[in-house]
């Protein structure tokens, strides 16, 4: 185990550094540490929001989410923000929180580029299942490291 | 059905597993013809990239027949012969349209790592772990195809399988160093490595117009190899000092471009070698960096230096000043492959590019693991040993 988890610190120790950001933001800003999140899609802006309609991963968060939808600069596309109304906090921005997948901000993420992925090749890639031949203690605690993956940011 | 499996540091072996199946639209399922090793492979192997598990099938460069298409493809359809790209890029992202395909937003089913990793993550590849991906490997019976029209191109008639097979990923990678790099018409270049990947790196220099192209390595077969197929000059680092030489065979002033096709794990006499190995055992540095220090050293003031070898994490005595002072371009990148591919088939039907002597080995996949034993230690001529499930 030893040999191959070198890439586990450099791992947490970003995980930690974007936790400590979430929760310092400048003053002056009392939403400064629940920032929008952001995707860009290769799409016009009319595409992205048709007839001002949220795409399907983002229609369950509905009535709880703020959106913005602009062009971004040069040939990029269309620029697609997301904030929850209702800023999460307590235990479960923490850290421990977000590993455990309880922070509401890292499903927004997940349906964010769910959305993104949607709007651009038309499908959602799924990973191979089973993620791998057998199990082994070692294999699953990749696996949960993995599972967390796809949410806010990093982790 | 039989698929490779690495099964923890420097274990391989062949097991019974899940067939593949289609889990999205564009996808498709191919019948494996040829697969090969590739140094890339002995980064996982070794234990140099992250987030493996025990069970994960490996192999990335590979050929095959089409045996089933989910209902979203277009382009393909059973029975054809196809080669694949190593990288998937879902062909509609900006990368993807901007011809940056192993930086496609959207097939790395896992982002998080990499993200953590490298700030943003790149494409998904087949067989290369957890964290390029989550995609199993082609080193077996079948392996899933996803974006199946953007990734598997039809092979021409004419080329063989084993010829083609590098298509798949050495080929395009060689190419796209010396394509990148800005190689043009009366450049000096120098390539460490005179693996599948520099060889086709000094090649294709050849062809974008080089006036000399300089190849360093220090296996004996390999730089004969090199000469007598490539058509490039050789240096046996262990012989020479590689920078004096580059410097006095080209007139005084260093080589125009040089490209690295070496890798993480390169190989040095000097104490340095000893210095790297122990910092990278220790995890103090994750990757070894010497032919990329020698080509900054041995670069040419203004200069282009291109990255091939795969690195995976953070580097110690980066010859930082010589690439400011000397004004250099560093750049590297992982293979663009659906960029160059079929332009790459049409010149190896038209002749120009030969890569059938590569193929040093063929076992089946059975002995998969005393293949790459080989391969990994360079033994009994190995360069690449291809892989056919069905002998
Ligand atoms: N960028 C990409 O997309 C991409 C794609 C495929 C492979 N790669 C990488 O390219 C590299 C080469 O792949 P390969 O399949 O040719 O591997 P290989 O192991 O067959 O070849 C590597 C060669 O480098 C030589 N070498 C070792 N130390 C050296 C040094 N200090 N100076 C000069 N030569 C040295 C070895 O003797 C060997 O011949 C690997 O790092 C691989 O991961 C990158
Ligand atoms: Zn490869
Ligand atoms: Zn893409």
């Amino acid at each position: 185990m030893r040999k191959r988890a070198w890439w586990i610190l450099p791992m947490a120790g970003a995980a930690a550094i974007g936790v400590h950001r979430a929760r310092s933001g400048p003053s002056g800003d009392d939403r400064a540490h629940d920032r929008w999140l952001t995707v860009t899609v290769n799409r016009p802006a009319e595409e992205v929001r048709p007839g001002g309609r949220l795409p399907t991963p983002l229609r369950a968060f509905d009535e709880r989410i703020e959106v913005d939808v602009r062009p971004a600069p040069g040939d990029r596309g269309t620029e697609l923000a997301v904030r929850l109304k209702q800023p999460p906090g307590g235990a479960r921005t923490s850290l421990p929180g977000r590993l455990a997948g309880q922070d509401p901000r890292q499903d927004l993420r997940l349906a964010l580029r769910e959305t993104k992925a949607l709007l651009e090749a038309g499908e959602v890639l799924h990973p191979d299942t089973p993620p791998t031949s057998r199990e082994t203690p070692g294999g699953r605690l990749v696996g949960l490291l993995v599972r967390r993956s796809g949410g806010e940011g990093v982790l | 059905m039989k698929a490779l499996c690495w099964e923890g540091v420097n274990k391989l072996s062949v097991e019974n597993v899940p067939d593949p199946e289609l889990h999205n639209d564009q996808d498709m399922i191919v019948r494996l013809i040829a697969g090969t090793t590739c140094g890339s492979d002995l980064h996982l192997i070794g234990g140099y990239i992250p987030a493996m598990r025990a069970g994960d099938i490996i192999g990335h460069e590979f050929l095959g027949e089409v045996v089933e298409t989910g209902p979203g493809v277009r382009r393909h359809a059973v029975g054809d012969r196809v080669v694949v790209c190593s990288f998937v890029g879902c062909g509609r992202c900006w990368y993807c349209a901007n011809d940056l395909w192993s930086l496609c937003d959207n097939t790395n089913t896992n982002p998080g790592i990499a993200q953590a990793m490298f700030g943003y993550e790149t494409a998904g590849i087949f067989g290369y772990s957890h964290a390029m991906g989550g995609l199993r490997g082609s080193h077996a019976e079948y392996v899933r195809v996803p974006f199946a029209d953007y990734g598997a191109f039809p092979v021409p008639e004419g080329i063989d399988d084993t010829s083609a097979l590098f298509c798949s990923d050495s080929v395009p990678t060689g190419w796209m160093g010396a394509d990148l790099a800005g190689v043009k018409p009366g450049d000096v270049v120098a390539v460490w490595g005179c693996g599948a990947v520099g060889q086709m790196a000094a090649r294709a220099a050849l062809l974008l117009g080089a006036e000399r192209v300089i190849s360093i390595d220090r296996i004996p077969e390999r730089l004969a190899m090199t000469e007598r197929y490539i058509g490039s000059e050789t240096i046996d680092y262990t012989a020479v000092d590689v920078a004096a030489e580059l410097r006095e065979r080209t007139g005084g002033r260093g080589p125009d471009v040089c490209i690295e096709a070496v890798g993480m794990e390169a190989h040095s006499d000097g104490p340095a070698h000893l210095y790297d190995q122990a910092k990278q055992q220790l995890r103090l540095q994750t990757d070894r960096p010497t032919a990329v220090r020698q080509a900054i050293h041995a670069c040419r003031k203004g200069g282009t230096v291109f990255i091939l070898g795969v690195f995976a994490g953070a580097v110690d005595k980066f010859p930082l000043g010589a690439v400011i002072n000397k004004g250099l371009t560093v750049r590297g990148a992982q293979m663009h492959g659906q960029r160059y591919i079929p332009m790459l088939l049409e010149r190896m039907a038209a002749g120009q590019l030969k890569t059938a002597h590569l193929a040093t080995h063929t076992v089946p996949l059975e002995q998969a693991p005393q293949a790459y034993d080989m391969f990994k230690h360079k033994t009994d001529g190995c360069v690449r040993a291809v892989i056919r499930p069905a002998p």
